[in-house]
């Protein structure tokens, strides 16, 4: 169960070599979670995020998940559920793909939106409705601020967080009332292995910062979180920008 | 799950959705337990505990204020010189306000009653409730006789004191069954109003040393203490004290010696259900505090205050948890054995260093401790104090309190928890076990489960 200030006990990660996921189960394991479960593509990389969580005293088990085949979320997704209660799943799995390649080859781009939206909305579904027969739990969506705008420089990645934003916020007001939470996390540029090697956009975060606004948003229960919290201003104003001063914007 | 509402402890925080189910008969509640499902069920009275203990998230919430009459009330069996005074059998989901109301015109008033009227028989016993007059009188649970208690099998029970079931069910937070009807003894009075005796103590040495002497001369005894004043004055507390005025105290032309039973609790207009957060800050909290104190006489002696205002002040407001806004608020409340000062000063110590806003801090002195397996009461002091849930690090703030009270072998009090850690709760209670193996006896399927005993794996 989670405690009076929204941390869980129990926590599932899909996505289970997320920087995000991890930085963020590592602080939650500090606090109160001693159950953690790590889901993603069999790795060495899986099995070694795995064993550092272990070592700061959480009990650990990894399953196999791919984000690409949703046929298979029922299953592997529901299985996790009747072993025991989860308080929070985190669904920090996405990629990033790269822009000029992927608009060259239009499969590769495909590849982006089945990761991010397609795979999300199987697996988010399959634990919505796991967490709403448990009467309580929180669901957090690993969004991004590139999805409140297209941008050129990166709007496949960013359209794929977009369908992704706005079926979080849907699930979130169908699951109004029913105990579980959803909650929205909107970084901005997050320096991690997913942007190695990327020009730096301002207000540049990293997964400490993330997780931490995700335990405090879970405190809050919060619908929204936005990292750093000014980005919520800055983006509000960029959406309003008219189209040709925004394509001129060195964003 | 159509007809799944949302539930939550009185400090609001971590609601989930249950069904809620609500008995009217016996046959209905043996019908409820039996058909509440595999996610299992747990009563509830009038949802005052802080915490989780009476919620069920994905399964049932019995709500027991549908059982709510008064059987008999045998008031004989105080005539003799060693009787154990009047009794009165009633349905769990009665409140202590009910029972006042029907107890006070007879001259009887209810043996332990905690700074709410609005708990039922059933949760004083689940949590096994403490007053004011802990140090004269013990818990709840010592002026039950007898009750009836519907367990997991679908059967109803006649548990008396002495049984282990009965030190089960005594403070278990209704993990052992559903309490069906309880045989409770009663206090005699006079009048329906107290005499109180009020002083103030500069800091917390002065107030625990005038407690130490002189807790013994008065059944009820209680203690605000102010934990936002720091340095020489930390600790400074105005102390309520007192005992129920006999007839002859009232003045003989007062009003009150006409009807000098009568039970009349005024109340003001309820909290409004939208209040900004962060309203209970501490310049706020700091302001009334001092101003509390300040209005307090420096000593005053056999004031006739009414049985509402002497214990149940927060009553007169209701919905009062509100002021707290939506993120709500925690209460954490131990207790430290006597010999253990030293760990209470600390802890009041840290606590007024770090400035919780706690407007609703009481120290007030244990007397023996009953039998209840995870009853919370045991000689020594207590400190009740509550905080917003949204202050930033309170959390791990609460955590370091605990492993101070586990090292002074103290306990905090599970009807008010929300947040203690597992691991800490051993140490606290070491009956644990005992309690364990019992419900795995009786309750295999864990029929009787909640968010408590799910989040402490009691």
């Amino acid at each position: 169960m989670k405690d009076a200030f929204g941390t869980p006990q129990s926590l599932l990660v899909l996505g289970g070599t997320s920087e995000i996921g991890l930085a963020t189960a590592r602080r939650l394991v500090a606090r109160r979670t001693r159950t953690v479960w790590l889901a993603g593509r069999p790795s060495a990389d899986l099995e070694k995020a795995a064993a550092a969580l272990r070592d700061m005293g959480a009990d650990v088990r990894t399953v196999a998940f791919d984000a690409l085949d949703p046929e298979s979320h029922e299953e592997s997704l529901g299985k996790i559920f009747t072993e025991g209660d989860i308080d929070m799943v985190l669904l920090a799995f996405g990629i990033l793909g790269d822009q000029a390649r992927d608009e060259d080859e239009p499969l590769s781009a495909v590849r982006v939106a089945q990761t991010n939206y397609t795979g999300a909305i199987s697996a988010g579904l399959v634990c919505a409705r796991a967490l709403q027969s448990q009467g309580h739990g929180s669901l957090v969506v690993l969004s991004s601020v590139a999805g409140e705008r297209a941008r050129r420089s990166n709007f496949i990645y960013g359209s794929s967080k977009a369908g992704l934003d706005a079926f979080a916020q849907g699930l979130g007001d169908a699951l109004h009332g029913t105990g579980v939470h959803v909650m929205v996390v909107r970084p901005g540029f997050v320096r991690s292995k997913m942007t190695a090697g990327l020009e730096e956009a301002p207000m540049a975060t990293t997964p400490d910062a993330v997780a931490e606004a995700i335990e405090t948003g879970l405190r809050r229960r919060s619908e929204t979180v936005w990292v750093p919290g000014a980005l919520r201003v800055v983006m509000s104003a960029l959406r309003h920008a008219p189209r040709p001063l925004f394509r001129r914007l060195p964003v | 799950m159509s007809d799944a509402v949302s539930v939550s402890g009185w400090g609001r925080t971590a609601p989930t959705t249950a069904r809620l189910v609500r008995p009217r008969t016996q046959e209905e509640a043996v019908a409820a337990v039996r058909d509440c499902g595999e996610r299992g069920g747990i009563p509830r009275g009038l949802g005052r505990a802080y915490g989780d203990a009476a919620q069920n998230a994905g399964g049932a919430v019995f709500d027991m204020t549908g059982l709510d009459r008064v059987r008999t009330i045998d008031t004989t069996r105080g005539s003799g010189t060693d009787a154990p005074g009047a009794t009165v059998v009633c349905e769990a989901g009665i409140s202590l306000h009910r029972l006042m109301e029907v107890l006070l015109p007879l001259g009887w008033f209810v043996p332990v009653t905690p700074g709410t009227r609005y708990v039922t028989v059933g949760g004083a016993i689940g949590a096994d409730i403490h007053g004011k007059n802990h140090h004269v009188s013990g818990s709840f649970s010592r002026h039950v006789l007898a009750m009836d208690l519907l367990t997991a099998d679908g059967t109803v029970h006649t548990v008396t004191p002495g049984t282990p079931l009965f030190d089960a069910t005594a403070g278990g937070m209704g993990l052992t069954g559903m309490i069906l009807s309880a045989t409770v003894q009663l206090q005699p009075v006079e009048t329906s109003l107290m005499s109180v005796d009020t002083e103030r103590a500069t800091d917390l040495d002065d107030l625990m040393a005038r407690l130490a002497a002189t807790d013994h001369r008065y059944r009820y005894s209680v203690a605000w203490i102010d934990l936002l004043a720091r340095g020489a004055a930390m600790g400074r507390s105005v102390l309520t004290r007192g005992d129920h005025a006999p007839l002859d105290a009232l003045p003989a032309r007062a009003r009150a010696r006409r009807a000098p039973l009568a039970f009349r609790p005024g109340q003001l207009p309820a909290a409004p259900s939208f209040v900004p957060e962060g309203l209970l800050g501490k310049a706020s909290v700091g302001l009334f505090n001092e101003l509390w104190y300040r209005k307090a006489p420096r000593s005053r002696t056999g004031e006739l205050q009414k049985i509402s205002t002497f214990f149940h002040p927060l009553d007169g407001v209701p919905h009062w948890n509100r002021i707290y806004g939506r993120g709500g608020f925690v209460q954490y409340q131990f207790v430290v054995g006597y010999g253990k000062e030293e760990a209470l000063r600390r802890i009041v110590r840290r606590i007024s260093d770090r400035g919780c806003p706690s407007f609703l801090a009481v120290l007030k002195r244990f007397g023996e401790g009953d039998p209840g397996w995870l009853s919370f009461p045991m000689p020594g002091w207590t400190l009740a104090l509550d905080i917003p849930a949204n202050l930033p690090g309170l959390g791990s703030f609460l955590d370091e309190l605990d492993e101070e009270v586990a090292a002074a072998e103290g306990r905090v009090y599970l009807a008010k928890d929300s947040r203690l850690r597992p691991e800490t709760l051993a140490a606290m209670y070491p009956r644990l076990d005992d309690f364990r193996a019992l419900r795995a006896d009786l309750d295999p399927r864990g029929v009787f489960r909640s968010d408590l005993s799910r989040r402490l794996d009691l």
